[in-house]
């Protein structure tokens, strides 16, 4: 395994070495153009300092050479250009994806992820094959977030309205952090999980594993549920799922309606169709696209468990 | 503080209303002076929060809630209220007629007119936190702040206030310096802190206005329902980035040309030395406010935005840089051959070299397209944006404080303590922001209330727990700033006309200047910096 180093963290992506290259050569000429500017400042400053107690004197009328000036014009102009080449060859690297990859559904919500696998899996942590081309194609259910795994040197926002993708490759096996780096809320910082990078064969025992319909408990986690409704009965950023099934509700329009299961399953699906009084404050994302039918089920069967006799 | 014999602006004419409706511009900047001031500590307390509260991994003392309210406010604070009028508006306002030889602005009402849409504009913008506050940061982006319920619409109209207040001292300073310059005194001959607050004031009336407009926008889709950028009404987000950074990149500009043109006057003087290329460092100043408006689009390389846009606002953005570089370097070769005092503004003056210098190095990793990828969104973008505003604007308005203080107040402070606190400040400043590159290259996002269920967790809590032990140097370095310079109203010694040995305008009339600022009409006689020819001693008094 890579170790990081000073600036980057371990190269375990495919494209990091050739990313870390560039930096690194950026790198060095910082602090060669740093190094000059601040020992020629001190030294000068030292240098033609002025006495102490001396009087002000006329001074060189210095201040005009013109092979020194196109010096330092021409030499930053040419390696800007050289950085800009290099740079947009890199960034062709990313943006031009494998046709062989893999392709894995990505869904944000605040604050969560969700990764949907084409062998019909889904989790909430990424699980990917090492050695293989992934692609995620990436789309939000509320505000925009971003995805980004540093370990990889990846990241793309992931918007409301549109499709995003983004392409990577691991050889590593290992488990590395994936952040939320578009700020979208109070959770913001909690929109934190793991890839998983696997072998072949633990990647297919993984898939198989995940590939049952999850039960109603397991998959309130998934969707980060929890973030907003508790089951203990105090509000979150939601209502509470205690002893919410056959209560009848109070609506901002101020009627009231029974919740059974086609108000549930219209509260998941259609958040904004009926809202809680007292919640006018806090936006629930739609679960429209994320959601099927087996699983809303489940979540329904598991909202109804809640209630008390 | 000031016998009664003497007869300057501060103490003639007397009365809280004379300043209250004073249309002097040097008393209009003292109190422009003081309002940033107070906005400046407002934006302070809040860093210090969030640093505190990024000492260690987990909830210290701010809740989630709280601690995205307090980043919301400190960069709103920080930008709007404090470093886009600060030089401009306090030092700016002070210091321009003087140096152009006027008696005053163009428009003397207009300018005490900028004043008061400042303090609405900062009224309704701090309003907002009694009404809950906003948790959208500075950059109001949309869908979430069309979502959120915080009270976005108060701030966004503070804000859209403000612009106009930045609007207006934009206009008076583009005609005072077409129109008031002193005879003999050709566009060539302007002091270069001129010449970087004409090409500010450029910026501020031609951008301005945009910002105005989107946020007119934001506050239409969120009181009229009118779907504009949230995808759920219709609109496109990504629509408000670019009108966003339509306006706030070039308002970057707006923050670090004044710090420039400061540094010009601060260099010049203080090594008694004919600045070198005179020409290049005015026209690199008009240079980068015209490509300023041309490269907005490098802060939404990973915005879903065309790669082909990328690839174009990436190569003018280095295009940038070269002005940047060139302004370096003659600054630095004008010490050459110099009589140098390493009086505390100079101090500054070299300080903003080196820092200046580390954030604009850094900015060409993050133009570099492939590269952004990473650090976008990162705290590597927060030590940028801190050393080029903080290293680089806020030492610079800190070196340009200390070096017309005397003019200003007549009154000299403590050298002494002036190079301590210079010392807590260059020591603070650096420790609080030079690890968060690394932070922010291995990985730490922005805008983060909490690391600790990371498997970095421990890395990140070494660098941000060195940044916060920073950051309390830093405020110490500020408070005895503050101590040292009130103190010398009321005992520092008299600073007479030219403490420094200067050669523009403002260093031949008396310190206070009288309220026409000058006692006869001054007529130049020699560039702002023919140190090679004259002496300030021999400079006739006007
Ligand atoms: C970002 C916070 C958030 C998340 C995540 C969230 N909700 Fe909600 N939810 C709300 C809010 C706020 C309301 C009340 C407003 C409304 O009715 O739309 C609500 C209302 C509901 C209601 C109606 C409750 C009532 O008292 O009538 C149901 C059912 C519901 N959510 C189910 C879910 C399920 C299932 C999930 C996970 C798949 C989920 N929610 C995820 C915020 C959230
Ligand atoms: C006194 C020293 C300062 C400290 C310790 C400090 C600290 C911080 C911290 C911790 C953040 C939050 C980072 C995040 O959560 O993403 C931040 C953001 C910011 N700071 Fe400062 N800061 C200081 C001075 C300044 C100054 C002088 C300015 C401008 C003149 C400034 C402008 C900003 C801006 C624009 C942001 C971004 C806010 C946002 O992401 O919405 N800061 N600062
Ligand atoms: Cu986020
Ligand atoms: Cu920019």
């Amino acid at each position: 395994m890579n170790e990081r180093t000073f600036n980057l963290p371990p190269p375990a992506s495919t494209i990091a070495g050739a990313y870390d290259e560039l930096f690194y050569f950026i790198y060095g000429l910082s602090v060669f153009f740093f190094v000059i500017i601040t020992v020629g400042t001190i030294v000068f400053a030292i240098k033609w300092r002025a006495k102490k107690g001396e009087e002000q004197k006329l001074t060189s009328g210095f201040c005009h050479n013109t092979p020194l000036e196109l010096l330092w014009s021409i030499i930053p102009t040419v390696l800007f250009f050289v950085i800009f080449i290099w740079g947009f060859k890199l960034y062709l690297r990313y943006v031009v994806i494998p046709a062989n990859a893999t392709e894995i559904k990505v869904t944000a919500w605040q604050w969560n992820w969700n990764f949907a696998y084409p062998e019909g899996a889904e989790s909430n942590i990424l699980v990917v094959p090492k050695g293989k081309p992934i692609k995620l194609i990436m789309s939000s259910n509320d505000v925009i977030h971003s995805l980004f795994i540093p370990d990889f040197r990846v990241k793309m926002d992931v918007l409301p309205n549109r499709y995003s993708s983004m392409w990577f490759q691991s050889d590593y096996e290992g488990e590395y952090d994936l952040y939320c780096t578009e700020y979208c809320g109070q959770q913001h910082s909690k929109m934190v999980t793991r890839v998983h990078v696997k072998s072949a064969s633990d990647y297919t025992k993984w898939i198989e594993e995940n590939s049952v319909t999850p039960t109603g408990d397991v998959l309130y986690k998934r969707y980060a549920c929890n973030t907003c409704h508790t089951l203990d009965g105090s509000a979150g950023n939601g209502p509470t799922f205690k002893n919410l099934f056959g209560k009848s509700e109070t609506l901002t329009d101020g009627s009231m309606v029974n919740v059974d299961e086609n108000y549930l399953r219209e509260s998941i699906l259609e958040p904004q169709a009926k809202i809680v009084s007292g919640f006018e404050g806090s936006v629930m994302p739609t679960f429209q696209n994320t959601i099927n039918n087996d699983k809303l089920d489940a979540l329904i069967l598991f909202i109804k468990s809640l209630k008390e006799e | 503080m000031y016998s009664d014999s003497e007869k300057n602006f501060i103490t003639h004419p007397k009365g809280i209303m004379s300043w209250l409706f004073t249309l002097d511009h040097k008393r209009i900047g003292i109190m422009y002076l003081i309002a940033i001031l107070t906005a400046f500590a407002a934006g302070g307390f809040f860093a210090l929060s969030l640093r505190l509260e990024l000492f260690r991994p987990g909830e210290q003392f701010l809740t989630q809630d709280q601690y995205n309210k307090f980043f919301t406010l400190h960069g709103a604070i920080m930008v709007f209220l404090f470093i886009i009028p600060s030089i401009p508006a306090a030092l700016g306002n002070f210091l321009l007629p003087l140096m152009l030889g006027a008696k005053d602005v163009a428009f003397p009402r207009l300018n005490l007119a900028s004043w008061y849409v400042y303090v609405l504009g900062a009224s309704f913008t701090l309003f907002s936190v009694f009404t809950g506050t906003v948790d959208t940061g500075w950059t109001f982006y949309s869908p979430y702040s069309t979502q959120t319920s915080t009270s976005v619409i108060s701030m966004t109209l503070g804000v859209f206030i403000l612009g106009f207040s930045s609007i207006f001292t934009g206009l008076n300073f583009i005609v005072t310096v077409h129109k008031m310059r002193a005879p003999g005194m050709t566009w060539y001959q302007m002091p270069l802190f001129v010449w970087g607050t004409y090409a500010t004031a450029m910026i501020q009336v031609l951008a301005t206005p945009v910002l105005g407009i989107t946020l007119l926008l934001l506050i239409l889709e969120k009181v009229g329902g009118i779907g504009i950028f949230d995808p759920k009404m219709g609109g496109d987000p990504v629509l408000f980035q670019h009108f966003f950074w339509f306006y706030s990149h070039p308002a970057v500009y707006i923050m670090i040309l004044p710090g420039m043109a400061i540094i010009s006057e601060l260099i010049a003087v203080h090594s008694h030395k004919k600045i070198f290329g005179y020409r290049l460092i005015a026209y690199s100043s008009v240079a980068i406010a015209l490509l300023g408006f041309f490269v907005w689009g490098h802060h939404m390389f990973v915005s879903g935005q065309s790669e082909f846009s990328s690839m174009v606002f990436s190569f003018i953005t280095f295009f940038i840089g070269i002005p940047t570089g060139i302004k370096i370097f003659n600054w630095m070769t004008t010490l050459v051959k110099g009589h140098i005092c390493l009086t505390t503004p100079m101090l500054y003056a070299l300080a903003f070299l080196i820092c200046f210098t580390i954030g604009g190095l850094t900015g060409v990793f993050l133009g570099a397209l492939g590269l952004d990828i990473q650090l976008h969104d990162t705290y590597f973008v927060v030590a940028h944006f801190h050393y080029v505003m903080m290293g680089g604007t806020v030492i610079a308005f800190l070196g340009g404080i200390h070096h017309w203080w005397p003019k200003i107040f007549g009154k000299m402070y403590s050298e002494l303590w002036g190079r301590i606190a210079f010392v807590f400040i260059f020591v603070g400043f650096n420790m609080t922001f030079f690890n968060q590159f690394m932070l922010g290259s291995q990985g730490m996002p922005r805008r983060y209330h909490d690391y600790s269920s990371f498997l970095k967790t421990d890395l990140f809590e070494r660098y941000h727990g060195f940044s916060s032990y920073g950051a309390l140097i830093l405020g110490v370095g500020f408070i005895i700033i503050l101590c040292y310079l009130v103190a010398s109203l009321f005992n520092g010694k008299p600073a007479g006309n030219n403490p420094w040995g200067g050669l523009t305008f403002e260093w031949s009339t008396t310190s206070p200047p009288p309220t026409e600022n000058f006692k006869k009409d001054p007529v130049l006689k020699h560039g702002p910096y023919d140190y090679d020819k004259v002496l300030p001693k021999d400079i006739e008094e006007n």
